[in-house]
C-alpha cells in the first residue's frame, strides 16, 4: 500500500525564513544575501561597501571555520556577527534558523541594512531562503567565464552579479563579454556590476543600486 | 564542500537523529544533501500513522526538480546510511526528476528549458516564470503488504 505524503522537504526552513522576513520588516531592516564561490572577494567588497554606503549597517558572516572575515569587517565599525557552521567538517550554507539566532545578537532598531555574507559555495546557499530581500552573487574574473551555466540556480536566484577583480584583467585570458553573455543566458537582463574592490574602481554603480533597493523597501 | 568520511557522516547523522528539533536545525550536516536526507527521514517517519508503527517501508518516493541543487546519487547514499536501524531501513528511493519548465510573461509560451538558456524561444523575452524544476518533495511511501507477510 501507499501512504500519501506530499510535503516540501525544505518547508521547515521556508517557514523560518518567512518568520525572519517578518521580523526584519517589522524592524525596518533590508536584508541582503551575498553569495559566491570561495575567494571571489566578498569580504573585500563588503569592507569597501560598508565604509561608502552611508546606511546604518550590520553584517552576519558565515564561514565553516575561523573569524578572519569577521575581524576584517569589524574594522568598518559596523556590528558583525560571525557564524561558524561547524568546528570540523562544516555546513556548506547558512540556513534560516542560523540567521534567526545570529540576528538576536544585533540591535535591529539601530540598523537599516543587514548584509549576510554567506559561506563560499555556488551550489547549496542558492537552495536556502534565509528571509532576505535581495540576493547578489559575486563572480571574480579569476574564475571561469562559464560559472553561470555550470551553476544556473545561483544565477537564477540572484538579482545582480558583482563581477570582481577587474584589476586582474590585463594578466588573464578572461573574456568579460563571454562571461556576461553566460550570465544573461541564464538570467536575461540581470544587472552586472564590474568592479575591483581592491582599487575601488566600479563600486559606485553597485552602491547606488543597493541604496535604491534599500530605499524601495524602507522609503 | 562534499569532502567527508563515512565516520564523520555517521557522527553527523547521529547528532541530527537524536535531536527533537528539526533535523536541518541540528546544523551538523557535512553536506547539504545530508541535511535534506535527514529532513526526508523526519517527514517520512512522521507520515506513518501510529497504528502502523513497525511496518516496513519499501520505497520512498521523491520529486526533485532538475534546477534544484541536489545530487541524486549523494542523496541516495546519505539516505542509505541514516535509515539503518529505523523503519526506513532498506527502503528504496525513487526519484521522479522534474524537468525545468518556464512560461514567458510576454507571450505566455511554455517550454522545457535545456542547457540553462532562460529566454523565450518564441519571442526572445527574458521575463519568465519557472513553472517547474524547483521541486524538493516527499510524495509518498510504499509500505510492505502486512497481510501477505503474515501468511
Amino acid at each position: 500500500m501507499e501512504i500519501k505524503v506530499v510535503r516540501k522537504i525544505l518547508d521547515v526552513n521556508a517557514r523560518m525564513a518567512e518568520e525572519n522576513r517578518r521580523l526584519f520588516t517589522a524592524n525596518g531592516v533590508f536584508v541582503l544575501n551575498v553569495m559566491s564561490s570561495p575567494g571571489s572577494g566578498k569580504t573585500t567588497i563588503l569592507e569597501k561597501s560598508l565604509s561608502l554606503i552611508g546606511i546604518r549597517s550590520a553584517v552576519i558572516v558565515g564561514d565553516i571555520c575561523t573569524t578572519n572575515d569577521a575581524d576584517r569587517l569589524a574594522r568598518s565599525g559596523a556590528p558583525v556577527v560571525q557564524v561558524n557552521t561547524d568546528e570540523f567538517g562544516g555546513d556548506c550554507h547558512l540556513a534560516a534558523h542560523v540567521i534567526e539566532n545570529a540576528a538576536r545578537e544585533i540591535d535591529l532598531a539601530d540598523i537599516d541594512l543587514l548584509i549576510v555574507e554567506n559561506v563560499g559555495n555556488l551550489v547549496c546557499p542558492a537552495e536556502f531562503d534565509i528571509g532576505e530581500d535581495a540576493r547578489v552573487v559575486v563572480l571574480s574574473v579569476a574564475e571561469g567565464e562559464d560559472k553561470p551555466v555550470k551553476y544556473p540556480l545561483m544565477f537564477r536566484e540572484c538579482q545582480a552579479t558583482l563581477l570582481n577583480k577587474t584589476d586582474l584583467l590585463p594578466y588573464l585570458d578572461y573574456d568579460v563579454e563571454k562571461a556576461c553573455g553566460y550570465i544573461h543566458q541564464v538570467h536575461p537582463g540581470m544587472p552586472i556590476f564590474r568592479m575591483s574592490a581592491k582599487t575601488g574602481e566600479g563600486l559606485d554603480p553597485w552602491l547606488e543600486w543597493l541604496r535604491e533597493q534599500v530605499k524601495r523597501k524602507l522609503g | 564542500m562534499h569532502l567527508f568520511t563515512i565516520d564523520m557522516l555517521k557522527k553527523s547523522c547521529k547528532g541530527g537523529a537524536d535531536s527533537n528539533n528539526s533535523v536541518i536545525a541540528s546544523g551538523k550536516s557535512a553536506m547539504h544533501e545530508m541535511g535534506i536526507a535527514l529532513q526526508i527521514v523526519e517527514i517520512a517517519t512522521a507520515s506513518i500513522p501510529p497504528h502502523m508503527k513497525g511496518v516496513r517501508v519499501e520505497r520512498i518516493n521523491l520529486r526533485i526538480g532538475k534546477l534544484s541543487a541536489v545530487v541524486a546519487q549523494s542523496l541516495t547514499f546519505c539516505l542509505d546510511i541514516i535509515t539503518r536501524d529505523s523503519p526506513l531501513e532498506g527502503a528504496g528511493v525513487h526519484i521522479d526528476e522534474i524537468p525545468v519548465v518556464a512560461r514567458c510573461r510576454s507571450c505566455a509560451h511554455e517550454w522545457q528549458v535545456e542547457k540553462a538558456v532562460f529566454s523565450c524561444p518564441a519571442c526572445g523575452s527574458g521575463e519568465l516564470d519557472i513553472v517547474s524544476g524547483r521541486e524538493l518533495e516527499v510524495v509518498s511511501l510504499d509500505i510492505a503488504d502486512i497481510q501477505k507477510e503474515s501468511d
